[in-house]
């Protein structure tokens, strides 16, 4: 243990990679040692997860034109091309999204593809593939691993069963249950669990390192950093910020060093209508039934003309509130636009109600990716306000030429990167397909806009015009805009106020000049 | 140049191919020394007659439901609509025009409970679509056996009761499109009133689909969470697409019927959906979108190369049915690989 004590267990050394022009990590040179436990956070599209798909060999990485840079495990260089050589070579990954069977019981998840077998009679002439499964060993092989854990579970109930804390023990089990783990790479592993559930995980991290495992922690949570991470990487914009050990910072300076630079924004402009007196929307006793984004319960009103943000970690449920406000997911409770009670439940009330909505969820409810760009930024018009038809005799026509006229017009000032207004949006690359359905909702000329993520994976400059048109729209014509967002520059960059949210629930509203340190501790749910 | 090869490409592969092996066949013809006329003018009037039941596949592609396999539901309507017209006595004009409003009346009305199906599952309406269809067909077979006309034209000659297997129109409304205003260009006839009334349903699709419920339903069609959110009712959308397919499918038998001169009942109706898939997937439509010039382009494609070179190797290989074969194999051939097309394009 001492000679490996001086060579890391794994070293990055100037990674980079690039999707075409667009260079999501550069130059990241990161060593960890045996048994260490290395936090890795930054915000949204800072190249973490591009970072653990080179690690791992991810497809994505090779189908794009691989990585730069080289790669060290045990001070011998290699590069991964697969997931198997990965896990070849000792390095196992915890993805966030499960990758488990349901139908199957906690051990054979454990145990799948490796099964212990016995030979029996048909597999002596015909191979392996037929050998007898023991099911016996899986179990107590299993039991061995979660003991290593130190987690006390029956390893033979069905994993669907299970309580989703568990489901992550299994998965972390069957990764050390590996005979050559070195490393193990974590993805957010507590980004969906409670509380309680996501201290046992910690605890099992740290069990870990124990037994000489070094893990890779990709997270966004500050708190889990500090209270086990040995050190720390932040990154941001592909970039290594800086890289220390968590005795020697504070969740302050984290944070700090996350949100980083502020956006070059172009100069902010005067109110030409000021924010009033008069309540635009209020949310009374808000639940929204969204997965993932659960909204238990808020309160919030938000002023005519100012820009509110949300905050908050992923899984919080900040998300959810626009899409519930929108009829999109289950929602309970009561809303109040403009001194009307909304329908709630329906997005058709919701349209009327003079609400338009630039989903989080892109590629799903953004735009109708084989239709022309001019139709999609026609569409919402077309269906709500019965614009761009022409009579023709008996017959309703749309009008092809208002459209194109329509759709020239913002492709010119958005600049969108289009060879016309009939290209498909699907074809776009995602900041131009952004612009196209900012563009399609300015088209509804909505008294509350609600945007959620709008700048998530795209490049800097679409992102400047996409906030940089928020802004206008509300200073010049006054429109209310409800701004959710998990970064926090752009929060403090555009808003008027931020409320936090925590477990589902509001924990601060701050003025967008509070200090990092206090959204920070808002973030993390406690209260002032 | 590269203009022209843009326009090649636009045009496709696959037509261009169908295109090259009609004309092989056409000099073939030729070479045989058949009455090229008579060819021409089979393949003007099959044209024709399959192109409604081409068209009537397109509503559902668009609204996302893709190829309509439960177009014998819209056929069989259209038998119904058929033999009544017939079981009234109704001659000519007065018989083809009740026998197309009430095709159209009852595709429509049982399109939308078959629209109402599909919504329930989602996401494999090809796959419920086809057993629906075989399902109804058998069902109908029933109700031939059972029905109450009295028609003699209709009911077996002897026995009295139960539809016929093919009920002949030629004493009614036999051709009352194809001879309208046709007229002979050099040996070849042209089936005027057909195309008039063909080109006449395309151009009423065309016009629905630049309506605002043509736009809401290609929206839907491409992406449902999208309208849904701009406040589309998602559900009603589609229902109006499936209803008008399966109004078209039953429209398009009556037209059919006409010119090939009989009503085709019992397990007719199985196989029907076939030819008009092929056309439109060969004229370029794809599940992702679909266009008027599809349905045109494709009928023409197939339905000459079927009619052309049926008698072609009739005469290469005589005294066989091996033209069925190669019939067969061609239109269902074509089915497979535009659909590997289809769903091919994504990289």
């Amino acid at each position: 243990m001492e000679t490996n004590a001086v060579i890391p267990v794994l070293s990055i050394q100037n990674v980079g990679k690039a999707y075409g022009e667009n260079w999501v990590l550069s130059d990241v040179s990161i060593d960890i040692m045996p048994g260490e436990i290395h936090a890795i956070c930054g915000e949204n599209g800072a190249g973490k997860s591009t970072l653990m798909n080179i690690l791992f060999g991810m497809s994505v990485i090779s189908d794009t034109g691989g990585y730069a840079g080289k790669i060290f495990i045990n001070g011998e260089e290699c590069r991964i091309a697969s997931p198997d050589q990965a896990i070849a070579k000792g390095i196992g990954m915890v993805h966030q999204e499960f990758m488990l069977i349901p139908g199957f019981s906690a051990s054979e998840n454990i145990k799948l593809n490796r099964e212990p077998l016995n030979a029996n009679i048909v597999s002596r002439f015909l191979g392996r593939k037929l050998k007898t499964v023991d099911f016996a060993k899986i179990n107590s092989n299993s039991k061995e691993s979660l003991d290593k854990l130190g987690i006390c579970m029956d390893e033979t109930q069905m994993v669907d069963t299970l309580p989703v804390g568990y489901m992550q023990f299994v998965e972390i089990a069957r990764e050390i249950d590996k005979e050559n783990m070195k490393v193990l790479i974590l993805d957010e592993p507590t980004a969906v669990l409670t509380e309680s559930e996501a201290e046992i995980v910690l605890k099992v991290v740290k069990r870990l390192s124990s037994i000489g495992i070094s893990v890779l922690l990709i997270t966004h949570r500050i708190n889990d950093i500090m209270e086990i991470a040995d050190k720390v990487t932040i990154l941001r914009d592909g970039r290594n910020v800086k890289t220390m050990p968590v005795s020697e910072t504070s969740p302050g300076e984290i944070a700090q060093l996350m949100v980083g630079r502020e956006l070059d924004l172009n100069t902010i402009q005067k109110r030409i209508v000021p924010i009033g007196e008069e309540v635009a929307m209020s949310l009374r006793n808000f639940i929204v039934h969204m997965p993932g984004e659960m909204v238990r319960g808020i309160d919030l009103d938000v002023r005519r003309g100012e820009i509110l943000g949300i905050g908050g970690l992923a899984g919080q449920g900040k998300v959810g509130i626009a899409n519930g406000i929108m009829g999109i997911f289950p929602t309970e409770g009561e809303a109040i636009v403009f001194g009307k009670p909304l329908k709630l439940n329906s997005s058709k009330a919701s349209m009327n109600a003079k609400l338009a909505f630039v989903s989080e969820d892109r590629r799903r409810m953004g735009f109708a990716p084989d239709l022309s760009i001019a139709l999609n930024i026609a569409a919402p018009a077309m269906f709500n306000y019965n614009q761009f038809f022409r009579r023709i005799l008996f017959f309703e026509q749309i009008d092809e030429k208002g459209i194109d006229a329509v759709a020239r017009q913002y492709i010119e000032e958005f600049q969108i990167k289009c060879t016309g207004p009939q290209q498909p949006v699907g074809t776009l690359s995602g900041g131009n397909q952004q612009k196209v359905c900012i563009a399609s909702v300015l088209m509804l000329r909505p008294d509350i806009l609600l945007v959620s993520e709008p700048t998530r994976g795209i490049d800097v400059g679409a992102k400047n015009m996409v906030l940089n048109t928020i802004t206008k729209i509300n200073r010049e014509l006054g429109v209310t805009v409800i701004f959710t967002s998990s970064e926090l520059a752009e929060l403090r960059q555009v808003c008027d106020r931020i409320a936090i949210i925590a477990d589902g629930q509001i924990s601060d509203i701050l003025p967008a000049d509070a200090d990092s340190e206090v959204i920070g501790v808002a973030m993390s749910g406690k209260r002032r | 140049m590269d203009n022209i090869r843009r326009k090649i490409r636009e045009f496709g592969m696959p037509r261009i191919i169908i295109i090259a092996f009609i004309f092989v066949i056409l000099i073939g013809a030729m070479l045989e020394g058949q009455d090229m006329a008579a060819l021409i003018s089979d393949s003007l009037v099959r044209v024709g007659q399959n192109m409604i039941l081409a068209l009537a596949m397109l509503p559902a592609i668009l609204v996302g439901a893709g190829l309509n396999m439960g177009l014998a539901i819209g056929i069989v309507c259209g038998l119904l609509a058929g033999l009544l017209s017939i079981q009234w006595g109704l001659m000519s004009w007065s018989g083809i025009l009740m026998a197309c409003l009430l095709a159209l009346v009852f595709g429509s009305i049982v399109g939308v409970g078959y629209g109402k199906l599909l919504n329930l599952v989602r996401g494999s309406e090809m796959l419920i679509g086809n057993y629906l269809g075989s399902s109804v067909v058998y069902l109908m077979c029933m109700f031939w056996f059972a029905a109450p006309f009295t028609n003699p034209t209709i009911i077996w000659p002897m026995g009295g009761t139960g539809v016929r297997t093919t009920v002949p129109v030629s004493e009614y409304y036999e051709k009352v499109f194809n001879r309208f205003l046709a007229f002979k260009i050099g040996g070849v006839t042209i089936p005027t009133g057909l195309f008039l009334f063909v080109f006449l349903m395309c151009f009423l699709v065309y016009l629905f689909t630049k309506s605002k419920s043509g736009i809401t339903l290609r929206v839907v069609g491409n992406n449902p969470s999208y309208a849904a959110m701009f406040g589309v009712n998602v559900n009603r959308a589609r229902l109006i697409g499936i209803a008008l397919s399966t109004a078209l499918g039953s429209l398009g038998i009556v037209v059919y019927a006409q010119s090939y001169g009989f009503y085709q009942t019992y397990e007719g109706p199985l196989t029907m959906a076939f030819t008009p898939m092929a056309a439109i997937l060969l004229g370029g439509a794809t599940m992702r979108s679909v266009k008027i010039r599809h349905v045109i382009i494709g009928t023409f494609l197939i339905q000459t190369l079927l009619t052309t070179a049926l008698p072609v190797s009739n005469q290469l290989f005589p005294e066989s049915n091996l033209s069925e074969v190669f019939r067969i194999i061609i239109s269902n051939g074509i089915i497979l690989y535009a659909l590997s097309q289809a769903g091919g394009n994504e990289k």
